[in-house]
């Protein structure tokens, strides 16, 4: 039904010239909040990409003398209480919490799509073998078991990326599997069987591309889930360790002297919670964008 | 209805054994044994404690015996409290957890379903913007941060509420429960706005409207039936994500729940407790999803034709 519409509304759209992805864009553009929470995304990014060479003291520059100072001008957001500049730590907090985030991510999208498509494709007692997997995955308490996982095996962050990576694949595989699964009874593939393309070429050159959009929003709204779960993590102490920072990491110092020095709670919390803010707002707006159907909730 | 009952019941078994196994071979497979960083005890002493805990057998013989014993309803001795088995511990923790959890499911279905069906009511208005931006907030804001932001603000601050324990002093059950409770509220308004969304363009609306009802019957017997079956639905899982989200609070706010013990469990590689709290946990968290499965059914038909071939 979805995709069907979907061909019909390009089909209209076509003598304008616009494309799906171009009339996405204009409709995303419209959506304020995401487009505000793309640029600040994209500013995220750049600094973090850049913070080596910009951030104006070392990660792990010391100046026991000084303490925890209040915001000043010397150091922006103030110092922790081994005046380590937390302006800094932040910055390559963020480095760490975005490279956790969009890594499992990366892993969680290989997997979800491979597997859904394969699912989806071939269907009959393999797809019905494989979704049964999924459902008893799901009902798994993820949590307790990442948890186990990274008291039993150590605290590196490698078994950090593949714990998240593996366990936020599940609903991506549903959804491109019932994107394949729509798509692949169409005249398009069709015709490409009969051109003799193999099986594997039509997952990868056809069908996944047409499944693209649910995909992108169904990753950007991954990440997001992916940085809180690492966050979290480390503030349990089972993520990243001291004298590297992360987000979460620096949450849960904060949290240990917030009565004497709330900036260092305040400050690591709003980079954390506008971040994930962003990353919501931009995944609502571009599933509206891309997939107006799909919006309801 | 009842082959719906019974075949999602079914399905719930494999999980649980899943869980069971990945656990234990988990658990057996972590580096280092149990007492290895105890003192030197004697060979004795070590072949008492080792048969004590079944360490003595193979592997696959003690999962089996596990197993016998889990039946039984019998979690085992701990490491850490050898005096102590681990269902006291369990069930020492969790009423407190349960009542926390529970505190929170009402905070959250209260304030989301107002703040929903508010919404819903005039979309696109301030009444609407306003209690979804908070709910975006509260979907963005991590328990970990929440709680103590708020013990920041009303604990420290204002010095309103107590800032941990749970039953010492008037109060202090308040914050862990609106933070625990806070992603789930926020979650709520946003299922309930779209469901009720959904329903007040229906067609039975404007029938119960143009025979005469008074717009807030229409509202109260028609259109949230209707427009908080997603809500319905998500309350199982709900109720099992705050089980296993309730460690955060107990953690932040020092309470005594079961989600406390399990951390430091872990924590101090309290194996057979580890593995005790798991395995209870994750199977009340799947009959919290069957439940909430069977009670979506029950209220609304369709979803059991799917086993009705």
């Amino acid at each position: 039904m979805a995709t069907s519409t979907s061909t019909e509304s390009s089909l209209l759209a076509m003598p304008k010239g616009v494309s799906l992805w171009r009339d996405a864009w204009l409709r995303l553009r419209k959506n304020k909040l995401a487009m505000f929470g793309l640029g600040f995304l994209l500013l995220v990014m750049v600094v973090c990409l850049l913070t080596p060479w910009i951030a104006p003291y070392g990660y792990e520059e010391q100046d026991l003398r000084l303490g925890a100072v209040s915001p000043s001008a010397a150091h922006w957001l103030g110092t922790d209480t081994f005046g380590r500049d937390l302006l800094t730590r932040i910055l390559y907090g963020g480095r760490v919490s975005l490279l956790v985030g969009f890594v499992a991510t990366a892993v969680a999208l290989v997997i979800g799509v491979a597997y859904g498509a394969i699912a989806g494709y071939v269907g009959g007692k393999l797809d019905a073998v494989m979704m049964r997997f999924v459902d008893i995955l799901y009902a798994l308490p993820i949590m307790i078991f990442i948890i186990l996982l990274m008291v039993v095996f150590g605290r590196n962050l490698l078994l950090l990326f593949l714990a998240i990576g593996a366990i936020e694949w599940l609903t991506m595989a549903r959804i491109v599997r019932s994107q394949v699964q729509n798509l692949r009874d169409q005249e398009f593939v069709e015709a490409a069987m009969s051109l003799g393309l193999s099986p594997s070429a039509i997952v990868v050159k056809h069908l996944i591309p047409n499944a693209l959009g649910p995909i992108i929003v169904y990753t950007t709204l991954t990440i997001p889930s992916v940085m809180l779960l690492e966050a979290f993590l480390s503030f349990l102490g089972l993520g990243i360790q001291p004298p590297e920072s992360s987000w979460g990491l620096l949450i849960s110092y904060g949290v240990e002297t917030m009565e004497e020095y709330p900036w260092l709670l305040i400050f690591p919390g709003l980079a954390l919670s506008l971040t994930l803010f962003s990353l919501n707002f931009l995944g609502d707006g571009l599933r509206d964008a891309l997939d107006p159907k799909a919006s309801r909730d | 209805m009842w082959r719906f009952i019974a075949v999602r019941t079914l399905q719930a078994i494999p999980v649980i054994l899943t869980v069971i196994t990945v656990t234990f071979f988990l658990v057996r497979a972590a580096p280092g044994g149990p007492f290895s960083s105890e003192k030197a005890v004697s060979d004795q002493v070590k072949a008492a404690l080792e048969e004590q805990y079944r360490l003595d057998l193979p592997a696959y013989e003690q999962y089996f015996a596990y197993m016998v014993d889990l039946f039984r309803g019998d979690f085992g001795p701990s490491f850490n409290f050898p005096s102590r088995s681990v269902n006291e511990l369990i069930f020492q923790g969790l009423p407190i957890t349960l009542e926390l959890g529970l505190y929170a499911m009402l905070i959250a279905v209260l304030i989301g379903v107002v703040a929903g069906v508010c919404a819903a009511l005039k979309p696109n208005t301030l009444q609407d913007y306003i209690p979804m931006s908070l709910s975006m907030i509260g979907i963005c804001m991590p328990s970990f941060l929440l709680g103590p932001v708020l013990v920041l603000v009303f604990g420290i601050w204002l010095d309103w509420v107590p800032i941990s324990g749970w039953g010492n002093s008037a109060g202090d059950k308040l914050l862990p429960s609106i933070t625990l409770g806070a992603m789930y509220a926020a979650y709520i308004a946003r299922l309930s706005r779209s469901g009720m969304l959904e329903v007040l363009s229906q067609d039975y609306l404007r029938t119960a409207r143009a025979k005469g009802l008074p717009e807030y019957i229409v509202i109260i017997k028609h259109a949230l039936r209707g427009g908080l079956l997603p809500v319905v639905a998500y309350i199982g899982p709900a109720f099992a994500g705050l089980l296993s989200g309730s460690f955060v609070v107990e953690t932040v706010f020092q309470i005594p729940g079961l989600g406390r013990f399990y951390v430091q469990a872990a924590f101090n590689r309290d194996y057979t407790m580890i593995l005790g709290t798991t395995v209870f946990l994750a199977s009340l968290i799947v009959v919290f999803n069957l439940l909430s499965d069977i009670l979506s059914a029950w209220i609304n038909p369709r979803l059991r034709y799917q086993f009705r071939k």
